[in-house]
């Protein structure tokens, strides 16, 4: 996408571990919501009321745990345009298997399996006939949506049952929702894949360069084909959380997920050339988004509006410590 | 060689032509001039948007904010129309490439002097964009019953028979064909997409070339505005709601290679030409227009995997003619 980079490298861990703690990504992207969730809590006397910050995770909850899936794609140097149309098909799927009267563990299994089946058609196209994803995906995002649009039409399926709606809507302990809490869940369970274990090492090295890593004896197509799925199954499970949420699914649900994902997942720090990134970091932007969205909202700014600050946010925080680097006379 | 270059285009052009061949099968009058014709003003802004895009990714770099910048300088144009009936409409054109030109620029800038990779800044300014025209309109539409008369009708009035929409389409194709083959810059631009360390080298300067290049996605993105919304006569912050996407499929079923340096204006023209017939064909030939979206996107999924073959077999070549003697 962008002309030479320069050299990266992968070992953070190894650097000086005090400096890189104060003056990280992870540090900017926690002043930043801080900052944020302060002004919020001036701003409106509903704020800091338990029962509305609940609410406030259901704005960055679905996306997020696509984000996850995401950032190790995106490290690994590919993209995934398709994920908001995966969800439409999976809900699409999951309506007409209400329709026939299937049950809710059915449901989930419909949504989970859907999503996997999708992201491994994307897998398969990238790796198998080595595409560039970015193309790939507009088309399956194309596709999987049309499909959903064949199938609907302008028409919406409802019915969905009491015990589905727990997904979405549910509660497992006072204000924890069940989708924070899969979220959180999710979160610690790819910070461990990706930080913690070699699988995380080989997409890091794949990221920075595939050729070294193919002759280093990573298999580059199968671990690629592996993130696409993983992607795809996130995106599956997002899409049972948000039919549940909605109680509803129409062909044009989640529309704008995808970029939303993706800025959640650079915002937090991922570089969209692959090679470098954080879990925290992503769980960071995901709670700055919701905090931005969510405030703006107690402040009756119009969606449209806030979506002003999320791109501006986005700019500035990849910009800041590239004027910076420039100001203190670069490196 | 030569012929082989041309390969691509030739195929595309064989495949519009089937294309038509099978949809007049079942519909006879849909190969008539005068219907060809209509296909063509319908199709003439995704042509004159997917050669603005086709620029930009000769270099190895992605516009994703067009669609927003039409919707804003649409509505700009919208609203001087709307409050001053009295501006003539070429200078609403200028006033419209040039706020389109501006937010051009602000990309094209973050690319060159913050080297950001323009995929993020352009994520960013889509989303700005269209926030910032619901800023300037409050939110508020304009109807056809605020334009004036003169704004709704001049693409409409005929010259020779073909509408001032297609006229308009025909000089933008003739100006990116000057520009991309006989022109230093459009070399430039191909050499950045094939090579960009080597055009450092070759003394070109690939920031500010990136920055043209934007800047020129940014004025086709602000006649585009003009164009769509006095077509279809509303200006909202909903006009051409992910279209951005639309725009990178003509490009890519055109035979423009995402990863820089190969493509041409026939191809983004025909790519653009091949979704304006499926739009236009598959009313007429009662399929529900909800199977749409889907054919276009098994239309780019095939056109990337034909066109990943021929760029292996192909390699890059920026001099085709001395490789032709």
């Amino acid at each position: 996408m962008s002309d030479v980079p320069a050299p990266r490298h992968i070992p953070d861990r190894l650097d000086k571990p005090f400096r890189s703690a104060i003056f990280s990504w992870e540090a900017l992207l926690v002043v930043v919501a801080l900052a944020i969730f302060a002004i919020n809590s001036f701003a409106s006397p509903y704020f800091l009321d338990p029962y509305s910050l609940s609410d406030l995770t259901f704005n960055f909850t679905e996306k997020g745990l696509i984000a996850f899936a995401m950032a190790l794609l995106i490290i690994s140097g590919e993209i995934d345009l398709s994920v908001a149309a995966i969800i439409a098909l999976a809900s699409t799927m999951m309506g007409m298997a209400v329709q026939a009267g299937a049950g809710t563990p059915v449901l989930v299994a419909i949504g989970i399996v859907v999503g996997l089946g999708c992201g491994a058609f994307n897998g398969l196209l990238v790796t198998r006939l080595g595409l560039p994803s970015i193309v790939v995906t507009i088309g399956t995002m194309s596709l999987f949506r049309g499909i959903a649009f064949i199938i609907l039409g302008d028409q919406a399926y409802k019915g969905y049952s009491e015990s589905f709606a727990f997904f979405g809507q549910g509660y497992v302990w006072w204000v924890l929702s069940f989708e924070l809490v899969l979220f959180l869940i999710a979160a610690v369970i790819y910070w461990f894949a990706l930080h913690r274990t070699s699988f995380g090492r080989r997409v890091f090295a794949i990221g920075n360069n595939p050729v070294a890593a193919q002759f280093s004896g990573v298999r580059v197509g199968r671990i690629k084909f592996i993130l696409f799925c993983l992607t795809g199954l996130m995106s599956g499970i997002a899409s049972v959380l948000i039919t549940s949420r909605l109680g509803s699914t129409r062909p044009s649900i989640a529309q704008g997920y995808e970029l939303e994902v993706i800025t959640m997942v650079v915002l937090g720090g991922v570089s969209i050339l692959g090679g470098a990134g954080s879990i925290v970091g992503v769980v960071l932007a995901a709670f700055i988004m919701g905090l931005v969205t969510f405030g703006l909202g107690l402040l009756n700014v119009p969606g449209i509006v806030m979506s002003i600050f999320i791109g501006l946010l986005l700019i500035i925080v990849i910009a800041l410590p590239i004027v910076w680097r420039r100001l203190r006379g670069g490196r | 060689m030569k012929t082989l270059l041309k390969y691509r285009e030739i195929w595309l052009l064989a495949a519009i032509v089937v294309l038509i061949g099978l949809i007049s099968t079942r519909f006879p009058a849909f190969a008539d001039p005068g219907n060809l014709r209509q296909v063509f003003n319908d199709t003439s802004i995704l042509m004159i948007l997917a050669l603005g895009q086709m620029v930009v990714i000769l270099t190895r770099s992605i516009d994703l904010s067009m669609a927003s910048n039409l919707c804003f300088t649409g509505m700009v144009v919208a609203m001087l129309n709307a409050a001053h009936p009295a501006i003539p409409i070429p200078l609403l054109i200028v006033i419209a490439l040039v706020v389109g030109l501006v937010l051009g620029a602000i990309n094209g800038l973050l690319v060159w002097r913050l080297n950001i990779p323009s995929i993020v800044v352009t994520l960013g300014t889509l989303t700005i964009y269209r926030g910032a025209t619901f800023v300037l309109s409050g939110g508020a539409w304009v109807n056809a019953d605020k334009m004036s008369p003169e704004f709704i009708g001049f693409q409409r009035a005929a010259f020779l028979g073909i509408p001032v929409l297609s006229w308009i389409a025909i000089l933008v194709i003739a100006l990116f064909f000057i520009l991309m083959t006989r022109t230093a810059l459009g070399r430039s631009i191909y050499a950045i997409g094939v090579n960009p360390t080597a055009s450092v080298y070759a003394g070109i300067d690939v920031g500010r070339t990136k920055f043209i290049v934007f800047c020129i996605s940014g004025m086709i993105g602000g006649l585009a505005g003009y164009l769509w919304i006095s077509r279809y006569v509303i200006a909202s912050v909903e006009v051409a709601n992910g279209y951005e996407l639309n725009i990178i499929a003509a490009c890519v079923i055109g035979g423009i290679s995402i990863a820089g340096g190969i493509g041409s204006v026939g191809g983004a023209v025909l790519g653009a030409l091949f979704l304006g017939i499926i739009s236009n064909a598959l009313p007429v030939i009662n399929i529900s227009p909800f199977w749409q979206m889907a054919i276009s996107g098994s239309a780019i999924i095939l056109a990337v995997v034909l066109n990943a073959r021929g760029e292996r077999q192909q390699g890059r070549i920026i001099l085709r003619k001395m490789e032709a003697a």
